[in-house]
Order: C-alpha cells, then structure tokens, then sequence
C-alpha cells in the first residue's frame, strides 16, 4: 500500500483517546460477562478491535512498539489457563468444568461474587484476543 | 460420573496449547509431543480396559445432568476408534520426526497436531449431536491448517477447495441440527434417540437422517461426494496423508455409523437397506476403479480409501449384528493398514523423489525389507488370508449372502479383486523391474524410515492371526450398539 | 414471524449458492459467509421465535426463552468467525502464490 503523505492529526489524536475508551469498554464487558451480557470472547474481540484501530491509524512499527510480545503467546497461554480453570475441579473429584462461586466482602467494592467462570472467560479472552490480532496482522504485514 | 472419560480429549488439548509455548525450541517440542503421544495412548487403553469391565461410561460436563447438559460417552465402539487414533497419532508422529523438514517444525505443526487429535478424540467419545458439529470443527480446522502446511502451490490451490467443500458440509450439519431441534426439542444422542422412537421415524424424521447422511458422507468420501478426496490428500506430507487418510475419513464414517444405529434405526428398510447399501456399492466399485486407473502412488491409496470407505458402510446398510461388528473391525483394519501404506508411499517418496509409479522400479533389490514390509500390507489391504482385511470383509460379505442382498455381496467380492489387482500394480511398477533410482537413492537407509511402520505392520499381521479375540471384542461392542437401550440407559440413568 | 424470517433464510441460501458457485476466490469465500449466516438463522428459527424474556439472572420476566439455540448459535458464530477468518487469509495466501483469483485457472493440470 502506499503511504499517502497526508496529514492525519485529526485521526491521531482522536484515536489516541477513542482507543483507550474501547479497552476500558472491552474490560467492563469482560467482568459484565457470566450473568449479564458480555464475556471474554466480546471482550477479547473489543480489545482487538482497538488494537486495530491503533494499526489503522498509526503504522505497524508503533503498534508493535506498544505491544512488544508474540501474540501467539496469548493464544498459548490462554489455552492453559482455560484448561487448568477445568482441570481444577477435576482435581477435587468433581467432574471437568464443573462451576464454584462464592460471595466474597471485598474492601471498599462491597460483596462481589467471585467465580471459577471467571479465570476460564480470561482464558478465552487472551485466545480470542491473542488469535483476531495474529490473523489481522498477518494480512496487514504482508502488504509492505 | 467419571473424569476418565474426557481424558484422551483434554491431555491432546493441553499438549497443544502447551506446545504453542515451545515453537521456537524443536528439541522441546519433540519431546514433550512424543511424551503426550504414548500417554495418550495408555489412557486411551486403560479407557478400554476400565469400560470392558464396568460398561459404558459417562461423564456429565460441569455436573449438568444429562439431558440438558454436555455428556461425553465412552461405550466399545468408541473406545475402540480412541485406540486406534492414539496409536495411528504415536506412528505418524515418529514418521514425521523423520520427514518433516525444519521449516515446516517451526511453523505450529505440532499444536496443530495435536488440536486435531483432540477433535477427532472429541467427536469419537461425544454424546450430543451439537458438541458432535463442534468437535467436527475443531478437527476440521486443524485440518485445514495441516493440509495447507508449507503452502506449496499445489497445496494452496487444493486445500482451498477442501476448506470449502468441509465449510459447506458444516454448513448443512447446522441445518440438519437446527431440523433435529425443531423437531424434538433436544440434541443429547440418547434423548434424541428415544424421542424419535416415540415419534416413529417417517416423514419429516427421514428428511432428516438423509440430510445427516449426506452430511457425514462429505466427511466421509462416500459417493457421489468423494471427489475432493484423492486430489487434497495428495498435497501434504506422507506422515499427514497417512494420519488423514487413516483417520479423518472414519470420523465421516464413525458418526454414520453411531447415527444411525442410535438415532434413525427405525426405517431400516429405507435408509439403511435402500440408500446406505447402494451408495456404498457405489462408492466401493467406483473407489476401486478410480485406484486401477491410477499411476501414481498417493493418488492410488487416495481412491482406495474411498472404495473401502465403502466397505464400512455396507456393513451398517446390510444392517445384521455381524455385519456391524465386521464394519466395526473393518474400521480397526482399515485405520491400521491405511495409515501404513501411506507412510510406505512417505517412505518411497523420499528414497526416490517420486510418487509416480512409471519413475519407479527395481526397490526390492536395494530395499528389501521395505518391498516385503509393503506386500504383507498390500495383501493385508486385498483381503488375503490370514491378513486381517480378509477377517473383516468376510463377516461383512457372509452377512449380505445370509441377508440375501446378493447384488451388494458380489460387488463387494469384485471390489476385492480389483483391489488385489491395484495392490500388485503397484508392487510390480515399484518394486520390480530395472532400477531406475540412482545408486546414491539405493544407498539412502530406510531403517529409520521404517522403524515407526513396524508395529503397523505387526498389528495387521496380529489382528489376522489372533482374529478371534478381537473380532468377538467387536462382536461386543456391535451388540452394544444394535441395542440402543444399553446407551440410553447409561447416558439418563432411567 | 417466522415466515418472513424464513423467506430471508432462503434469499440467504440463494445468494450463498449463487455466489459459491462463483470463479472468483473472493466471491466463493462470501458465498460461505451467506450459507453460514442463513444456517445460523434458520437454528434460531427453527427452535422457534418466543417472545420471553433474557435468560439472564437479572431480568425479571413471565415466561423465559429457550436459551439453548441461543448457546447454539453463539458457538456456531464463534466457530464461523474463526473459520472465514482463517478461509479468507488462506484465499489471500492463494491470490498472492498463484498470482490469479480466478477458479477455472486454479483448475490444475492432469499429470500432476
């Protein structure tokens, strides 16, 4: 593609904030997730898409500046904690993938309800996350 | 409930995701993924053993009960394919330790491996029609990263059309699904079954179980929808080709099979003794005859595997307990001795350089144990006594003479001479005649090439020889699914 | 209701059909797009079309709807998008090595 040698400050700088408007919107959806709508696949595929947008406005090098890390790990890493999320309850002789939740005072959030669903939905964050930016990026390296 | 069940699911799952870590560092990998192979081996076994003794075994995914959430059921006859994945996935991953070049290590064939695996393992011990589509796809998108691994050009223009030709299928197993659900309000297998039962298989149900038939016939190369078959097996590496030629098509063959003794046995005389045996007549006569015209190693197995695709499913169209339990050993023959063959032609393919028989000639002199590892296969694969492809064609064949479908009987008969006759064509062109590789090919050492075929071989040789142990095992596990109450009753506990 | 979705449903099938049977790669991998969206529909139809509320654990409602095809579909989603995704990087991998989208010349010769 060619770089059309234009000025975009109205892009940079919009983007500058609209990006961190959807990570911190990815983030909410990621915990509004298991009982109201939301969850790590729609917060992991919000936090992409910022991601992009930061490629589409800026250029592949600063992206990769902002995210010095292989993608692939995510996807790797992911896998593991989703699996060992299930794996857990196996280990106290319930069957795989079985849910605990637990109401927990926490101090200053009040009572908050922590659940084993939880650490799998990061799990499928970071695959999600981990696999829409390799399969994007791969096509966008190409073009130079 | 017990967590033994998931087992040759999730440790095939956690080498994978495991082995995304380690892309860069091959000695790692290589050794972590030979570990996990034979560990799932002996789990897939010691699953085996476990279900032998105390039936069929199920487990319900986060303690859901069973109609409404996810089962996994481990009975016979999926025990049986579990062990027949894990060890054709321990083979083909010795082979490729020996084949594969660097580059392609580096790029996630092992994850991949891996993933598809624990899809193939996934659809095998599943026991709801959805989680079925999704294990499909697990499996098929590994595929489709396997199959176009190294992306030489044959291999993108061929994977392509596979990728859609497995998308459309997907495709029309949603719709079938979404028909099922319309129609009885569940997708867990054993409810399904009795549902339709209540129903009484007609009309609409049929539709239906054809729309299945058609789905699992894509997957599984059976006529008229093979054609995608020989030219993307073609493409990959032998030690893919083998895996996928063994395995992937037999998980077509698989579902059709588990479908339609659970769910859609009602109209026998329709589906199974109308449609199922002329198309598997079909696909073995027109399989066979696309392999004589052949003159290329791969593409030869390529048509075989559809014309004893074939095979399997006359067992379940004849539709007789011995029948089923000689489609069930077929299954075990076929997987075994497939998968050796094509790693026989991975073998002579890099002696060579060619998979073209006319380029070949003269191996028996400077390979000997190669040459005649491959003809007790060739005539393991032909039906010769006392291989086992002749002990699981014969019950196949005896049970459509008793059933008095003696079309479909002496189709199958024909089909295994032409077979014989391919076999020997290719033993002829190949190993036969004037050498025509050069002196520096002849020297090339196979045994380490051969080395991972052995227990193949071996195993085809022992299931011929100690047929009646194995083949009263598949009895069993026939009986077990010609009576679908044994499933029911283990899956919803009534 | 259901008519009318249904009748989008077989537009959908129409147009995925039509343009499966395309000769350019990118038509073909849009076809595929078509099919699967008309086939997600038509599970969600086809357990039929309630009026209940969410089931979520916050929404107070009379009667409740059928959350399973929903579950369903949202997978069937998931797998599609990883699935075109991964189709339409491969049919870009295709255009570049093979320098042509054209179908009929992806053909391949005979003695190959």
């Amino acid at each position: 593609m060619k770089q059309l040698k234009t000025n975009n400050v109205m892009l940079h700088t919009l983007v500058r904030i609209v990006s961190f408007v959807v990570l911190a919107f990815s983030i909410y959806l990621f915990f509004a997730g298991h009982n109201n709508p939301g969850g790590g696949f729609i917060g992991g595929l919000m936090t992409a898409a910022a991601f992009v947008l930061l490629y589409l406005s800026f250029n592949m090098k600063t992206l990769k500046k902002a995210l010095p890390f292989n993608f692939d790990l995510l996807i790797g890493g992911g896998l593991l904690i989703a699996f060992l999320t299930g794996v857990t309850s196996m280990l106290f002789g319930f069957p795989f993938l079985t849910q605990f939740f637990e109401y927990v005072q926490i101090p200053f959030m009040g009572e908050v309800e922590l659940t084993t669903a939880l650490p799998f939905d990061l799990g499928v964050y970071l695959v999600v996350l981990g696999a829409a930016l390799t399969i994007i990026l791969t096509i966008a390296e190409d073009d130079k | 409930m017990n967590n033994l069940v998931i087992l040759p699911v999730l440790i095939p799952f956690f080498t994978g995701a495991l082995l995304i870590l380690f892309s860069k560092k091959q000695r790692i990998q290589k050794i972590i993924s030979s570990i996990s192979s034979f560990v799932i081996l002996a789990v897939a076994i010691y699953l085996a053993v476990y279900v032998y003794q105390n039936g069929i075994t199920v487990l319900e995914v986060g303690d859901w009960p069973a109609p409404f959430g996810i089962v996994l059921v481990a009975d016979m006859f999926a025990n049986i394919m579990v062990i027949l994945s894990a060890i054709v996935g321990v083979v083909c991953l010795f082979f490729t330790f020996q084949t594969i070049s660097p580059k392609r290590e580096k790029y996630y064939f092992y994850p991949f491996y891996f993933f598809l695996l624990t899809g193939v393992n996934g659809a095998f011990l599943t026991g709801d029609l959805f989680n079925l589509f999704v294990f499909f796809e697990v499996m098929l998108i590994a595929s489709y990263v396997l199959i176009v691994h190294g992306g030489t050009k044959y291999q993108l223009r061929e994977s392509f059309k596979y990728v859609i030709i497995n998308v459309f299928s997907s495709m029309l197993f949603l719709v079938a699904v979404a028909y099922i659900y319309s129609i009885t309000g569940t997708l867990n297998m054993a409810h399904l079954s009795e549902r339709v039962a209540e129903l009484e298989q007609a009309g609409a149900l049929n539709v239906v179980a054809v729309l299945f038939f058609i789905v699992f016939a894509i997957k599984g190369a059976l006529f008229p929808l093979y054609f995608w078959l020989p030219r993307s097996y073609y493409g990959p590496p032998a030690a893919i080709a083998a895996l996928f030629g063994g395995l992937l098509t037999k998980v077509g063959v698989y579902a059709i099979i588990r479908t339609f003794t659970l769910i859609f046995y009602h109209d026998a005389g329709f589906t199974h003794k109308g449609i199922i045996t002329a198309i598997a007549g079909f696909t073995m006569l027109l399989g066979v005859l696309g392999a004589v015209s052949q003159f290329n190693f791969k593409r030869i197995l390529s048509y075989h595997i559809i014309s004893q695709v074939g095979y399997m499913v006359m067992g379940l169209g004849v539709y007789t307990t011995l029948a089923v339990a000689g489609a069930i050993y077929y299954i075990v023959h076929h997987i075994i001795v497939k998968s050796a063959l094509f790693l026989f032609a991975g073998a002579t393919e890099k002696i060579t350089g060619t998979n073209d028989l006319k380029q070949m000639g003269g191996l028996l002199k400077t390979h000997p144990y190669l040459a005649w590892m491959f003809f007790i296969t060739a005539l393991s694969l032909a039906g010769i006594p006392p291989l086992s492809g002749f002990f699981s064609k014969f019950p196949i064949i005896l049970s459509s003479f008793q059933e008095e479908q003696y079309v479909i009987g002496g189709v199958a008969l024909l089909v295994g001479l032409l077979t014989l006759l391919s076999m020997m064509k290719i033993f002829s062109y190949v190993f036969w005649g004037k050498q025509k590789h050069t002196e520096e090919q002849a020297k090339y050492p196979a045994g380490k090439l051969l080395l991972p075929i052995v227990p193949l071989v071996a195993l085809t040789i022992i299931l011929g020889l100690a047929a009646e142990p194995i083949f009263s095992y598949s009895l069993m596990a026939a009986e077990q699914i010609m009576d679908p109450t044994h499933y029911i009753d283990s899956v919803l506990k009534e | 209701m259901e008519i009318l979705i249904s009748i989008i449903i077989g537009v959908l099938f129409t147009v995925g059909t039509y343009m499966l049977l395309m000769r350019s790669l990118l038509r073909v991998v849009i076809g595929t797009m078509f099919l699967s969206h008309g086939a997600h529909l038509l599970l969600l139809t086809m357990a039929g079309l309630q009026r209940g509320g969410p089931p979520l654990l916050g929404f107070d409602a009379e009667a409740y709807a059928d959350p399973l095809p929903q579950a369903m579909v949202l997978t069937a989603i998931v797998i599609s998008f990883g699935v075109t995704s991964l189709i339409l990087v491969l049919a870009y991998r295709t255009y570049k090595v093979h320098k042509t989208d054209d179908l009929n010349q992806l053909r391949g010769s005979k003695d190959e």
